[in-house]
């Protein structure tokens, strides 16, 4: 259609927008279900992380110097029982690339296997290792037998 | 208008290389040849040609929401709370539920529609043999896709159905042990059952079908589409056809866009239920039926008993049912084609006859359960 006359161009353009348009729409509302579907395991793991204080029973029989893993709004958390009876919880996310880092009360320290980062068990904070931040630290309250972690 | 790009960067030149770069490699223009010079007759029957497009979209769709359904459906004990989960809790896990299920049965209803198209149309005859029984194995694997799918929600209905579904081909001599051993896992539908019917359904059932549909297709683009007798007793002047790039793949995607339609309202409007748990310890509600597609073999056994009771009836009718099958299959080999457009009455006739039957037996076995 080469000596097709201007306004059939611009009729052309028009059907071709309207097509497109229609495509996008289709694509939009089939892709716009199954992300939220593919979304949902994330986000009810994510509702669930929200929580805000974990209560742990029993602590009293947690011998000092030792540790207990506990899982903290779907995260793994230590609490620590130092050998001079204090407590500390934090969390037990490797800051370098989310190993799980491991209490070592022979060496009075948190120690990561990856790859050999290294953190202060009262505060969390870096002693060596590639870790660049140190770990979350828990507030963290026991009585009664039992031991209330809260976000800080 | 007239867009000026610079020798260098003009985006067709771009894409021109980019072909002869995978066509030197590939050697794919001959495929491409073939494909633009493809022709579809056009004639009083052709709205036919659609259905076998119907049915390759419908797979698609089920290829497409099966592997969605998989990343939360868990096989096993907690089958039933996975599919309860899908349907009521996960965002838009009841559409795409519902889309699976509406579409596998609209799947089996398009390529029923299809065989008889094609069986009318004669189109089994010479050269096509071969694309008629490689579409009835379709058809054959079409079933047990929806039989095994049928069980995974382990709800009452699949479970009483499953059950009913595997007992009648057991009432055979020396089935008995073989039905238990391989297909059920087990005296009881049970979990061990859940299991194998899973395997069936994601891994061998698509792993037979996907080579299968592969030669169907490949068939169909060899010898191109048939000419029903009536057509082909005109001489060739008179026939007409259209280029299948693009005008009959243009109409092929208007129809898939219809039929997307079609389930999205069905979906939308009737999304599919999820019965209570399935319990081996309580007696089968009333109205336990098979699936529409295995209602008019159902009927014809329980006719059968009637006249004929005891396993004497299931054995008659089981061997009549094998029989009409293979002279189903066998029919391009005895009505074959003699001269041009002949158009062999007596199988049309018996072709006729398969449906009213299939119709009739579908229609009385609704009557009696409901
Ligand atoms: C690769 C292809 C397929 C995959 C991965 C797949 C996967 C699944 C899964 C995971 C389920 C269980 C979830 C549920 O029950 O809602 C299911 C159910 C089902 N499937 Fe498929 N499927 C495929 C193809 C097909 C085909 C071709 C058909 C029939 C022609 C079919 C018919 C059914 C039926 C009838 C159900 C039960 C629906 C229900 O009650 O929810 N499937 N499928
Ligand atoms: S992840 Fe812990 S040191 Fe690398």
């Amino acid at each position: 259609m080469s000596d097709a006359p201007e306004e059939s161009i611009t009729r052309r353009i028009f059907v071709r927008t309207g097509i497109a348009a229609a495509g996008a729409c289709y694509a939009a509302a089939m892709g716009y279900p199954v992300f939220q579907y593919l979304a949902a395991a994330a986000q009810k793991a994510e509702a669930e992380s929200a929580v805000k204080e974990v209560i742990l029973n029993d602590v009293e029989k947690l011998p000092a110097p030792s540790a207990l893993m506990f899982k903290f709004g779907g995260h793994p958390a230590l609490l620590i029982h130092h050998a001079d009876k204090s407590w500390t919880a934090l969390s037990a996310v490797c800051t370098h690339l989310g190993c799980t880092v491991e209490y070592d009360p022979h060496q009075e320290r948190i120690a990561c296997a990856c790859h050999g980062g290294v953190y202060n068990p009262h505060t969390g904070g870096n002693v060596s290792g590639p870790p660049p931040k140190p770990l979350t630290l828990f507030h963290v309250v026991v009585a009664d037998g039992k031991a209330v972690v809260s976000r800080v | 208008m007239e867009r000026r790009w610079s020798p260098v960067f003009n985006p067709s030149n771009l894409l021109k290389a980019i072909w002869q770069w995978v066509d030197a490699r590939l050697d794919l223009s001959p495929i491409v040849k073939h494909a633009s010079e493809k022709q579809v007759p056009e004639h009083r029957h052709s709205s036919w040609y659609y259905w076998g497009g119907i049915c390759l979209f419908l797979f698609v769709v089920q290829v497409l929401t099966g592997v969605l359904l998989m990343v939360y459906y868990r096989s096993g004990p907690d089958a039933y709370d996975s599919v309860r989960e899908i349907t009521y809790q996960i965002r838009f896990g009841w559409l795409i539920r519902s889309v699976h299920a509406w579409s596998a049965n609209l799947m089996i209803f398009a390529v029923f529609v299809h065989m008889f198209s094609v069986f009318f149309m004669k189109a089994y005859r010479q050269p096509r043999e071969f694309g008629w029984w490689s579409g009835l194995g379709l058809l054959g694997l079409c079933m047990v896709f929806g039989f095994s799918g049928y069980l995974l929600p382990m709800d009452e209905l699949a479970f009483f159905a499953t059950r009913v579904g595997l007992a009648i081909p057991e009432t055979l001599p020396g089935m008995s042990g073989i039905i238990s051993a391989v297909l059920r896992g087990g005296p009881e539908v049970a979990s061990a059952t859940l299991q194998r019917f899973f395997a069936l359904h994601v891994v061998v059932l698509p792993a037979l079908f996907a080579p299968l549909l592969g030669i169907h297709l490949w068939l169909v683009q060899k010898h191109g589409n048939a000419l029903p007798p009536s057509e082909e007793a005109k001489p060739e002047a008179e026939r007409k056809s259209v280029p299948f790039f693009p005008n009959f793949a243009m109409r092929d995607m208007a129809v898939w866009l219809i039929v997307l339609n079609v389930i999205a309202v069905l979906a939308a409007l009737f999304p599919w239920q999820l019965d209570a748990a399935a319990d081996p310890l309580k007696p089968a509600p009333p109205g336990i039926h098979p699936e529409w597609y295995f209602m008019s073999q159902f009927e014809a056994l329980k006719l059968l008993g009637r006249v004929i009771p005891g396993t004497l009836g299931e054995f008659a009718g089981v061997g009549l049912f094998t029989l009409a099958l293979l002279m189903w299959a066998a029919v391009p080999l005895f009505d074959t084609r003699t001269a041009p457009g002949q158009r062999g009455r007596n199988t049309t006739l018996f072709g006729l006859l398969v449906l009213i039957a299939v119709i009739a037996l579908t229609v009385i076995g609704y009557i009696e359960v409901l």
